[in-house]
């Protein structure tokens, strides 16, 4: 049988972070917490915060469950974890500069070419442009899960718009509102900051040609995205414009936004639309979305673009098997946070090895997310066993396998009281002049009783996640 | 050869355009097989935005007119001098890993009959092998003008058996990529065909990367490589990717197109 770490009980003992808390649970009674759930779904209909994360499309009015118990993490476990996070941002960044400049860790044998320069994602429109401040990622998601006191592991990089950070805001807003007593009588490092260091982080990668304070904008694909909801509020939150592809227009060398007083200069763009709809200039000539004539402005330094077009070649769980080279090759160190040990279907010993047990592994696809094209080895009937065997027959280089994860549990209220779920994290960190990380993420919770996928549209939810000052 | 090109493109709208904006790859590139002793662009409206080199050694120039627009004209006018290099691409600057251009597009994607044709030659090397490729596509697609359109990819061309310059270069990239040779899309001008025909047109052949010469470009339509009859302007995946003018008119008019190209030959003295 497979333990779990439960981050909340050992041995019939309540760990230190979870101390504080196990009072409050103890003492509140069944109706409370009822009517306190009530109350917390109220909160976010009314706030409208309905969409689903991380593209996982569904219904994209469905409520994701917000469980009120938040997740504790200890300052000494927090301060390790920020170290491994900012050390992946700062490989992965340096990896685009070298895969857009002179491919030196490819040279170098450490990565191979293939991986690279074959990837969809790999834009050859912006070989040898280097972004301000030489970013390329600055928002980077990066996925983690825990399995044991000190085991922590990267699930996976996100390093192009990844979404939810406008749970982890709102998650902490809500609480605050439906709990100050916890807030009053616990040492709780904020997370509110986030939204101004976001702002601070794409005002530091202006371009050269920006005189005077930038202009900052969010271009949206419009109401109709999932994540609307997430681009207006950031918005609002960092008091800038929300745009759509329409409102913008190219004008000589620069971008310019209509406004009721006539066009304003943009400096810099946080885009929440994919690359290939961007410019119909330069990528898809179809495309509504984007701004015709941007990636010329630019390429040649008169706006800057969050994130760049091209970093999602960092990310895909192909490359992801290269981060902890990247760490090694380009910062000299040893990585602090591991990947999970991971077969390339693409090498025949992996192969060999995936094919024979299939029944205890994880395959996913190398593009794929959202938790969809993706097989659950031991979940998994003896009929998709042999539909996921043809489909790598066919087409070994899409697909990657993993161990089946013992991924950690956190307390969560479900219709019995409290009950172990399994949960992930998604930190964002934030690359610019300074790498600046909020101590807090998002908590997804797989909230069906011994469901390891947290994904909202497979039963999961989210949860506040606590970081405990000294 | 010194070659005068004049090209001038004529945008007309039936209804006033509010703007356009456009992105040039208009300038002969720079490597040893021609030489930019003048080079002019000119709008007869609006103002010159962007302009860099990218990283295929292409220089762009952004230009955006602000409206009503009813007509437009883009004029160039250059002086070229070329020479022959045999095809090969010399002293050509550029920072993209030719491994990228392995990739398949949609014009330039490989069915079952372009994989029969790029797999029913053999050569003794890559060069040999672009060569025996690059004949095999024009023996596999005549020359004939009004069969094909901008958007035919290099599947329907050779299912249709003829075409012109831009479906050989497309059925000639992907079968190159699909032995496994990087292969790109040229655009640029043709002073005259082998036989001294003036030829008086924008052209395109293709690009293959073959090893230790780097890339050789391949004019299948004519069955030769590029020579000094050739001027080359820039490169890309396939016709649209490589696209000499790729725009936006913003605006509910018609556009028609008025397009005149000349590649004279200039005696030594002039």
């Amino acid at each position: 049988m497979t333990m779990y770490y439960n981050e909340m009980v050992d041995d019939g003992r309540v760990r230190a972070p979870y101390a504080m808390l196990s009072d409050w649970i103890e003492t509140m009674p069944a109706e409370i917490r009822q009517m306190k759930q009530a109350e917390a779904e109220a909160l976010f209909r009314r706030i409208g915060i309905t969409f689903a994360v991380y593209g996982e499309g569904g219904d994209p009015d469905r409520l994701i469950p917000f469980d009120m118990m938040p997740r504790v993490f200890l300052q000494g476990e927090w301060r390790k974890l920020e170290r491994g996070i900012k050390q992946r941002a700062r490989a992965l960044n340096a990896f685009l500069r070298d895969v857009y400049g002179r491919g030196e860790i490819i040279r170098a044998g450490r990565v191979p070419a293939r991986l690279v320069y074959q990837n969809a994602a790999y834009e050859k429109a912006v070989v040898g442009f280097v972004p301000p401040r030489g970013v390329f990622s600055h928002i980077v998601g990066i996925d983690i899960v825990r399995t044991g006191r000190d085991e922590f592991f990267v699930l996976e990089d996100n390093c192009r718009t990844p979404s939810g950070v406008s749970y982890m805001l709102e998650n902490r807003e809500i609480m605050m509102r439906m709990f100050p007593a916890l807030f009053r009588h616990n040492r709780i490092e904020p997370v509110d900051q986030y939204s101004e260091l976001l702002r601070r982080t794409l005002a530091s990668v202006a371009p050269a040609k920006c005189d005077g304070a930038p202009t900052i904008v969010i271009l949206t694909p419009g109401h109709y995205n999932s994540a609307y909801y997430e681009h207006s509020f950031l918005a609002n939150l960092m008091g800038v414009e929300l745009v759509e592809g329409s409102d913008l227009f190219v004008d000589g060398g620069f971008v310019y936004m209509r406004t009721t007083q006539g066009p304003k200069r943009v400096d810099v763009i946080y885009r929440r639309i994919d690359d290939p709809f961007l410019d119909p200039l330069c990528f898809r000539r179809d495309s509504m979305l984007g701004v015709p004539g941007l990636m010329d402005v630019y390429r040649s330094g008169g706006v800057s673009i969050a994130s760049a077009p091209g970093a999602g070649v960092a990310d895909d769980k192909a490359v992801y098997t290269y981060v902890p080279e990247m760490i090694r090759f380009y910062l000299g160190e040893e990585p602090l946070l591991q990947n999970v040990q991971t077969w390339a279907l693409w090498k025949d010993e992996d192969y060999r090895y995936v094919m024979a047990n299939l029944k205890e592994l994880v395959v996913k696809e190398v593009h794929g997310s959202g938790g969809y094209g993706m097989l659950i080895g031991p979940r998994a009937s003896p009929e998709e066993i042999a539909r996921f065997r043809s489909l790598i027959e066919k087409n070994p280089g899409n697909y990657i396998a993993q161990p089946t994860l013992a991924l950690s549990t956190s307390p969560t209220f479900v219709e019995e009281g409290i009950a172990p779920r399994h949960v992930d994290l998604r930190p964002f960190c934030l690359c610019g002049d300074r790498i600046e990380l909020v101590p807090g993420g998002l908590t997804r919770v797989a909230l069906r009783e011994g469901s390891l996928v947290v994904n909202s549209s497979q039963g999961g939810g989210v949860k506040d996640t606590w970081v405990l000052s000294e | 050869m010194r070659l005068k090109i004049t090209h001038e493109t004529g945008y007309r709208y039936d209804h006033p355009a509010q703007a356009l904006v456009q992105s040039l790859r208009l300038t002969p590139s720079v490597h040893e097989g021609q030489r930019v002793t003048d080079w002019q662009i000119a709008v007869s409206r609006g103002q010159r935005g962007a302009a860099f080199r990218d990283g295929a050694g292409d220089w762009i120039e952004a230009w955006t007119v602000r409206g009503p627009v009813e007509e437009i004209t883009v004029s160039i006018s250059g002086l070229v001098e070329t020479r022959d290099t045999a095809g090969v691409l010399r002293g050509h600057r550029e920072t993209i890993n030719p491994l990228v251009y392995l990739r398949p597009t949609a014009l330039t994607a490989a069915d079952a009959a372009l994989c029969d044709l790029a797999q029913g030659v053999a050569g003794e090397d890559a060069l040999d092998l672009a060569h025996r490729l690059s004949a095999a596509v024009t023996g596999a697609i005549a020359y004939l003008p009004g069969v094909t359109e901008a958007l035919t990819s290099a599947a329907e061309a050779l299912a249709l058996g003829h075409g012109v310059c831009q479906d050989h270069a497309h059925a000639l990239i992907a079968c190159a990529r699909q032995r496994g040779l990087p292969a790109r899309y040229v655009s640029g001008y043709l002073h005259s065909t082998i036989d001294g025909t003036p030829h008086d047109a924008a052209h395109a052949w293709a690009e293959i990367h073959v090893g230790p010469l780097g890339w050789v470009g391949f004019d299948a339509a004519n069955a030769c490589c590029p020579d000094d009859r050739y001027v080359r302007l820039g490169s890309g995946y396939d016709a649209d990717d490589a696209a000499p003018v790729r725009g936006t008119t913003f605006g509910s008019g018609r556009e028609s197109l008025d397009v005149r190209v000349q590649v004279e030959e200039m005696s030594q003295e002039q």
